[in-house]
């Protein structure tokens, strides 16, 4: 508990007014500093030529208003993509991790091409996966499977990418736990795997949780990218908008739409690494 | 029935080479039930490798080891079988960090003996009061003492019954205060007749404890004897120089 300013000395009582005065100022300060931003930056645009058309075209709230539905609608799939590419791409990305980890002579072959894998997609261009993918795939004519939605393909795409990303994070993660841990649990009699699935994935998984977040947030955005394909997600929702009311604010809708989404993951994904970084050097002041 | 005539564990003509340096170079020891052995040694003489050796952790450059007359060493022989059977506690505990202390007793009970869950907590949780931590069972490693650490450490690896256990300096990464905790939970597996081999730098303990001394130099065995006989007739050059570089301490 700290100590009330009626418990503490002298030396001290005049340290805490130094440091309230300190406080005070900086706040001031601060406060100045944003309001003398705030200003130049909104005069600044609104003295430019252009601005009124800009308002006109980009920021109409009629436009948004009756663009909105479509956008929304779209937003939806976008939701539903992430949501099943997401798990996805931590289910391939793990897979591949352990995969690259095994010794045994056996799995040499699978462990080349979980290598080959990941130095594909991970240099490969998203826009060109989804490319391939999305026109590749029908090209087969797989008359099984009929017509693959858009969406699908768009996922597809998305995992092949992101799980290449991800198999790094998972494998950094396992290289990061303590060889001693490893040893630990052989010489208790545990097996190679039973090692890696009871002790190493389940220390390593909680390492790379703040990377991991941060390829959701990443991923989060890039599920716009299906539009592309032709998916009637919202930035194709936008894109139709846009024609319709020859005006270009339903873009900017749909951006908002995102940045929106991406905010509660993106301090969520802060809060987790401050937790796990306050844990490893609790004690350390600065 | 436990044969008591025959060696636990015995091990022969034992040598591992790291590339062309001799870190074991030619031990031959023996272990018999409920004997305690004590490892002695400047650092770098061999004792935790010979363990590691023991505990199949390190591939062995030549010898034999045998555990109960059976060749542990031999091509083909399942190493997770032995190490079950052999248990081996570190220097720096290596508890797993991502367990509670009870369930860094149970890990290799259930999946290694595959005993029953509620089977494993009941003999975790009697092996946890019995060192006093029985309250603590739900407590991860971070948050109990070097001590506790070690206790808890020792007990994971005695908890799985094995034939011999391996003790690697085990208070060597302890403060002072706490070394006498773990000491005293080895004089109470010592009454209870548990096999032990281990390598230590506390020379009075090892002479209240032990029933056979072995000094190590430089990866074979220098002098070996009866504790008592041994610290008080020390007959080497290098075992005297060693015991009073070490009294000295």
């Amino acid at each position: 508990m700290a100590l009330r300013d009626d418990q503490v000395s002298q030396a001290e009582l005049s340290r805490r007014s130094w440091r309230k005065q300190r406080q005070t100022q900086s706040v001031g300060i601060a406060f100045l500093s944003t309001l003398i931003f705030g200003v130049v930056v909104w005069f600044g645009l609104i003295a430019t030529p252009g601005w009124q058309r800009v308002q006109e075209s980009f920021f109409s709230w009629d436009v948004a208003v009756e663009a909105f539905p479509r956008v929304w609608d779209g937003l939806l799939l976008n939701l539903r993509v992430l949501a099943v590419a997401a798990v996805l791409v931590v289910l391939v990305g793990l897979l591949l991790a352990v995969i690259r980890t095994l010794k045994a002579p056996v799995f040499f072959p699978l462990r080349v091409l979980a290598k080959g894998y990941v130095d594909l997609f991970r240099g490969l261009p998203l826009i060109i996966v989804l490319y391939l993918v999305g026109f590749g795939i029908p090209g087969l004519r797989l008359e099984f499977l009929g017509r693959i939605p858009a969406e699908v393909l768009g996922t597809i795409a998305l995992t092949l990418t992101y799980s290449a990303y991800v198999s790094e994070v998972f494998r950094a993660g396992i290289e990061s736990v303590h060889s001693s841990q490893r040893l630990a649990a052989r010489s208790l009699g545990l097996s190679n795997s039973q090692s890696m699935r009871l002790v190493v994935l389940p220390q390593a998984i909680r390492k790379v949780v703040p990377p991991l977040m941060n390829d959701f947030v990443a991923l989060q955005k890039d599920v716009g990218l299906i539009s592309v394909l032709g998916a009637i997600d919202a930035v194709r929702g936008a894109q139709i908008e846009v024609a319709k009311f020859a005006n270009f604010t339903p873009y900017v809708l749909a951006g908002l739409l995102f940045v929106l989404l991406a905010i509660p993951t993106i301090r969520l994904a802060d809060y987790v690494t401050k937790r796990l970084s306050d844990k490893e050097q609790a004690g350390v002041t600065l | 029935m436990i044969d008591w005539s025959k060696p636990r564990l015995s091990v022969v003509g034992l040598k591992k080479h790291y590339e062309d340096r001799a870190v074991i170079d030619g031990i031959d020891l023996e272990v018999f039930p409920g004997q305690i052995v004590a490892l002695i040694g400047a650092s770098g003489s061999g004792k935790s490798t010979l363990l590691r050796c023991v505990n199949l952790i390190e591939e062995i450059s030549d010898g034999q080891i045998f555990l109960e007359q059976e060749d542990i060493s031999a091509p083909g022989v399942n190493h997770d079988k032995v190490r079950a059977e052999v248990g081996l506690v570190f220097q720096s505990f290596n508890l797993f960090s991502h367990l509670s202390i009870l369930n860094n007793i149970t890990l290799a009970l259930r999946h290694v003996k595959k005993i029953p869950k509620d089977e494993a907590e009941t003999i975790a949780k009697s092996w946890l009061t019995r060192i006093g931590l029985g309250d603590r069972a739900d407590s991860y490693p971070d948050k109990i003492s070097g001590g506790q650490q070690q206790r808890t450490a020792i007990v994971r690896a005695v908890a799985m019954e094995p034939k011999v256990l391996l003790l690697d300096e085990v208070t060597s990464a302890l403060d002072p205060e706490l070394v006498g905790e773990v000491l005293d939970l080895i004089r109470d597996l010592k009454k209870t007749g548990t096999t032990i081999l281990m390598a230590t730098h506390e020379l009075s303990f090892a002479r209240e404890v032990a029933d056979w001394v072995i000094f190590l130099e430089q990866g074979k065995i220098y002098e070996q004897g009866e504790a008592a006989e041994f610290f008080e007739n020390p007959k080497g050059e290098r075992t005297k120089e060693f015991l009073s570089r070490m009294a000295g301490k």
